[in-house]
């Protein structure tokens, strides 16, 4: 909102730019160099051309990880967005209950990656994790190690578990802007619990909602390291998503040139998506 | 429409209210007939809405009895209680359009679909709206908005009343008076019963048959527009309406005339007055300034457009009188106070002057 | 002197300011008048700091001040909202820009005291804001404005969320405010009356153009243009258009009007007549005054005044009657216009004439 015009302020932002411009744009840079080329080590590099691109575009191995990573993507949308609004809906509007519900909603948002996958690895071990062993002792063969099934459960649950919060916040604060009034119309109006939701409380959360669907689809695609920490991609190759194959063609294979092109093209994809979603929430805006 | 009883209904917001000032509402007991235009009227705090809500069933009274057409309310839903409410910042379905913000309510209550065209259009009609119904809701401006609330309210055949919540506080000055010129058409034409919360005695006493003065969860005075004016009942309705509102300065009485200070001031008649406090009251319109008359020093004149208010000292009391636009305040002002517009109150509350 | 120079604001396809050359003196209080979104806001942005105009430059007793931004200029504002510093109690809250500036504790005691004299809050500086009333809250508000002993203080719609009766006590207390030497006061109000009543200048706005600016009375008296007119008139401004044609201005149904001497130069042709709602009377006041027959629309009455809503050909009026003066819905009324008391506006909107009779 303040805009004030002053030239000042290029010489504040130049050190950000400057910042950008060696965390981004020149590993960037550095990428896109060796994604046309080909290196046998020794420095020695040979123009490659669109050779990793060509070949990466007709890999299966690509496109399955691709094809798992939208598919993961795609399931814990479609679970936490609705279970998110499903949460934020009974929460508490006043009284005690609002901090507390506020607190154990942020708990989980608070713990690094790696310690969310190093729990669950552990306890959804079947010898000694409380998860593992529980379900296997009440008859379930679950064995996320050995079940590409079970692993798959595994990585979704600790997932939703780990970032359904974050769209449960963002929609309580939009349910929380809603003023009583509406409320108030939508009774005198005789609107079912159903028509509440759907007209007044729906519509007053489709901005934060656009902005959690975006987080959490970007987050989501970019999934490495709870699988990595508690599968590491398997079994077989039934949880390695584009990211955790990246890793592995770059520094387990050493294939620096088709590891620079995957990742141009995961780059450019969640660059596509994400403009996508840019170009809904400002268009929507644009009419509000 | 109905007729709405209020049987000694007192509320509290406190779980055990235990002395008066726990109460929100202290005892309220009054009829609102049916198809009347009702305007509750108060400063912020007073209970004017706590006693809408209760109307409305949004809030359930602590104790006391709500009768529509004689049957008990008290305990029913809102949804029940068949109201319309228009509330202060106006109320759309932001995603839906003109023409299904006021079908909504009647295809909640299972309104069958040809039914609803000619309702709503009827409604779009007296909203005068009919040009807007495809438009998306949430493009309009607040006055079309609230007038979409309203809508809303009318559009169902059998409410009992309508009720207002300070409806115009955010509509713009010239928007104002073409809402309220066309809320009483409405009123006129279809005889609905309407209950309208204001603080703005502009709008409660142009809007209203019966202005219903609340002070301090008590209702004060209820009366028309003329005889809250001419005959405030307690001083306090005589500051709050009017503007400026009433001049009170203490007086003495002997039979037929007040004395205060060295002035003795002429009475209509010989009031009744008894006690310590006694006090008279009269309107700025009633006070005119010129060359006959008590002598007051004139502090300053504020120019309004139609009219001019001065502000002067009479035998040391702040006093303002209303002048008209073309006239002068002369060399040296006096002012007199016409007999009919004079009221005397004893501790606040007046009392009758006899012959 | 705060001088803006041909601003512009311009936000995407929307023009918020048009061009608007204002010129405000020290020691003068000076009204915003114009209805939501014409550019009040916008408009205090500017000369606050808060925004940079797209085109044009802002002065300050002679130095551009163009690109500064509010942190650097001497400014207080006040805003619609009550906002205090909640976790601070009155006193603090009127002390808190004079600690800012780094004044020794005796003066700032001294001041804060004075203030809160002056807005009648000395028994309340040991409460809490959001305790206190609306009133009292927009009190600690001004206050701390004008504590600050800013050059220039922006009031936006400050009286807007109180209480009708609250208003009228704050705004006999603002003209002592108003009083404080050299600052530059400007007040932006969606209220005629409002403005009215506080005087000093006006600037209307409409569409975020001034369309005039002016002592408050002579602007209200003598509008340059029907939108002036227009925007200060409370009810609203009656208009008709008629054609002239030599000494008549005349209408087909029964208008006309006497041409008013001085205007029997202007060309024949069509012109809008403009009259103020207490200008049409009931009673034949003036020997000049002519009767048009109106029928009754709604009558709304305040006791001491009765409005009453006329339908003529195909326009609305208001007519502002003393006393109570009932009518049936649909009755015809004789009501009288004096030529004394109109304004006439060209095909342009331009005002050829103003009333005569401006006391």
């Amino acid at each position: 909102m303040e805009r004030t015009w002053n030239n000042k302020a290029w010489f504040l932002v130049l050190p950000v730019l400057v910042l950008v411009a060696f965390s981004a744009v020149i590993p960037l840079m550095t990428v896109v160099n060796y994604s046309v080329q080909d290196t046998f080590g020794n420095n020695q590099f040979f123009w490659a051309g669109t050779e990793w691109f060509e070949e990466l575009l007709a890999s299966d191995r690509f496109w399955q990880a691709m094809g798992r990573n939208m598919a993961f993507s795609f399931i814990i949308l479609a679970i936490e967005v609705p279970l998110g609004i499903f949460i934020a809906l009974n929460m508490p509007k006043k009284g005690w209950g609002v901090p507390v519900c506020l607190v154990l909603m942020a708990l989980p948002l608070l713990i690094p990656w790696n310690v969310v996958g190093t729990i669950w690895q552990v306890f959804g071990r079947n010898d000694i994790g409380l998860l593992g062993y529980t379900v296997n002792a009440l008859g379930f063969d679950y064995n996320y190690v050995q079940d590409p099934f079970d692993a798959w459960v595994t990585v979704i649950v600790m997932d939703v578990w780990h970032w359904t919060s974050l769209v449960v916040l963002l929609c309580y604060a939009g349910l929380v802007s809603i003023p009583d009034a509406f409320y108030q119309a939508a009774k005198i109006d005789g609107a079912s619990r159903w028509s509440v939701f759907r007209y007044i409380q729906l519509p007053k959360m489709q901005r934060v909602l656009l902005i959690a669907v975006l987080l959490r689809f970007m987050d989501s695609f970019m999934i490495y390291t709870e699988p990595f920490v508690v599968t590491g991609g398997g079994p077989g190759n039934s949880t390695t998503f584009l990211s955790i194959d990246l890793v592995k063609m770059a520094l387990g294979q050493f294939d620096l040139g088709p590891a620079a092109a995957m990742s141009l093209v995961y780059f450019l994809i969640i660059l596509l998506l994400s403009w996508v979603f840019y170009t809904v929430m400002t268009n929507y805006d644009a009419e509000r | 429409m109905a007729r709405i009883d209020v049987n000694h209904i007192r509320h509290s917001y406190l779980a055990e209210p235990r002395k008066d000032s726990d109460f929100a509402l202290k005892e309220v007991h009054h009829t609102f007939e049916d198809g009347g235009a009702y305007a509750l009227l108060g400063p912020s705090g007073c209970g004017k809405t706590t006693l809408l809500n209760i109307i409305s069933g949004l809030l359930k009274p602590s104790h006391g009895q709500l009768l529509f057409n004689g049957r008990d309310v008290t305990g029913l839903s809102t949804q029940e209680r068949n109201i319309a409410q228009v509330f202060q910042f106006p109320v759309i379905y932001d995603t839906m359009t003109v023409y299904d913000n006021l079908a909504f309510p009647l295809r909640n209550r299972g309104v069958p679909e040809a039914e609803v065209e000619r309702k709503v259009r009827e409604t779009l009609d007296m909203i005068d709206l009919s040009d807007w119904a495809k438009r998306k809701a949430r493009r309009l401006t607040a006055d079309q908005k609230q007038k979409i609330s309203l809508g809303r309210g009318l559009v169902r055949s059998d409410v009992n009343a309508i009720l207002f919540d300070e409806p115009l506080t955010v509509i713009d000055p010239h928007m104002k008076w073409m809402l309220r010129s066309q809320l009483k058409q409405l009123h006129r034409r279809y005889g609905y019963t309407m209950v309208y919360v204001t603080h703005d005695q502009t709008e409660a006493l142009t809007f209203a048959e019966h202005v219903v003065v609340m002070y301090d969860g008590e209702i004060v005075q209820i009366g028309s527009p003329a005889e809250l004016f001419e005959r405030p009942r307690h001083t306090f309705v005589g500051y709050f309406i009017g503007s400026p509102g009433m001049n009170v300065v203490p007086v003495s009485i002997e039979g037929k005339t007040a004395r205060l200070g060295s002035q003795s001031i002429e009475l209509p008649g010989a009031p009744k007055a008894a006690g310590d406090n006694i006090q008279l009251g009269i309107r700025p319109e009633y006070v005119h300034v010129g060359s006959q008359g008590m002598p007051v020093t004139v502090t300053k004149v504020e120019d309004v457009g139609r009219h001019k208010i001065v502000r002067a000292t009479l035998e040391g009391r702040d006093i303002a009188a209303v002048m008209s636009e073309d006239d002068q305040v002369p060399a040296e002002p006096k002012v007199r106070f016409e007999p009919a517009g004079i009221n005397i109150y004893a501790d606040s509350w007046r009392i009758e002057m006899g012959g | 002197m705060l001088e803006l120079r041909n601003v512009s604001k311009v936000v995407g396809a929307d023009t918020h300011i048009a061009d608007v050359s204002l010129t405000l003196h020290h020691g003068s209080l000076n009204v915003l008048l114009g209805p939501t979104l014409s550019g009040k806001t916008s408009l205090m942005r500017l000369m606050a700091g808060l925004d940079a105009p797209t085109s044009g430059s802002v002065w300050f007793d002679g130095k551009d001040v163009t690109g500064l931004p509010v942190q650097k200029r001497n400014v207080a504002m006040v805003y619609q909202q009550f906002i205090n510093y909640p976790a601070m109690t009155v006193y603090e809250n009127i002390a808190s820009p004079l600690r800012v500036a780094g004044i020794d504790k005796a003066r700032i005691d001294s001041e804060v005291r004075k203030a809160a004299e002056l807005l009648k809050l000395t028994p309340y500086l040991d409460r809490m804001p959001l305790n206190l009333s609306g009133g009292q809250q927009q009190r600690t508000a001004l206050a701390r404005a004008i504590v600050k002993n800013a050059s220039l203080v922006l009031l936006d719609e400050p009286l807007a969320n109180l209480d009708y009766k609250l208003r009228e006590e704050l705004r006999e207390e603002l003209p002592k405010i108003f009083a404080k030497a050299g600052t530059i006061f400007v007040y932006a109000t969606t209220e005629p009356h409002e403005a009215l009543l506080l005087g000093g200048n006006t600037a209307t706005l409409s569409q975020g153009r001034v369309t005039q600016f002016g002592p408050t009375i002579e602007v209200f008296r003598k509008p340059v243009d029907l939108v002036t007119a227009r925007t200060f008139a409370d009810p609203p401004l009656n208009t008709i258009v008629l054609a002239k044609n030599g000494n008549h201005f005349l209408l087909d149904g029964g208008v006309n009007l006497p041409v008013p001497v001085g205007l029997a130069g202007i060309a024949d042709g069509n012109y809008t007549i403009g009259f103020q709602p207490h200008h049409l009377s009931l009673e034949r006041l003036g020997a000049a005054a002519v009767p048009v027959r109106a029928k009754v629309s709604v009558t709304e009455i305040t006791g001491s005044e009765s409005f009453v809503h006329l339908d003529f050909a195909d326009v609305r009026w208001v007519m502002l009657a003393h006393g109570i003066r009932q009518f049936a819905p649909d009755d015809e009324v004789e009501v009288f216009i004096d030529p004394r008391h109109i304004m006439v506006f060209d095909d342009s909107g331009r005002a050829v004439a103003v009333p005569q009779l401006a006391a």
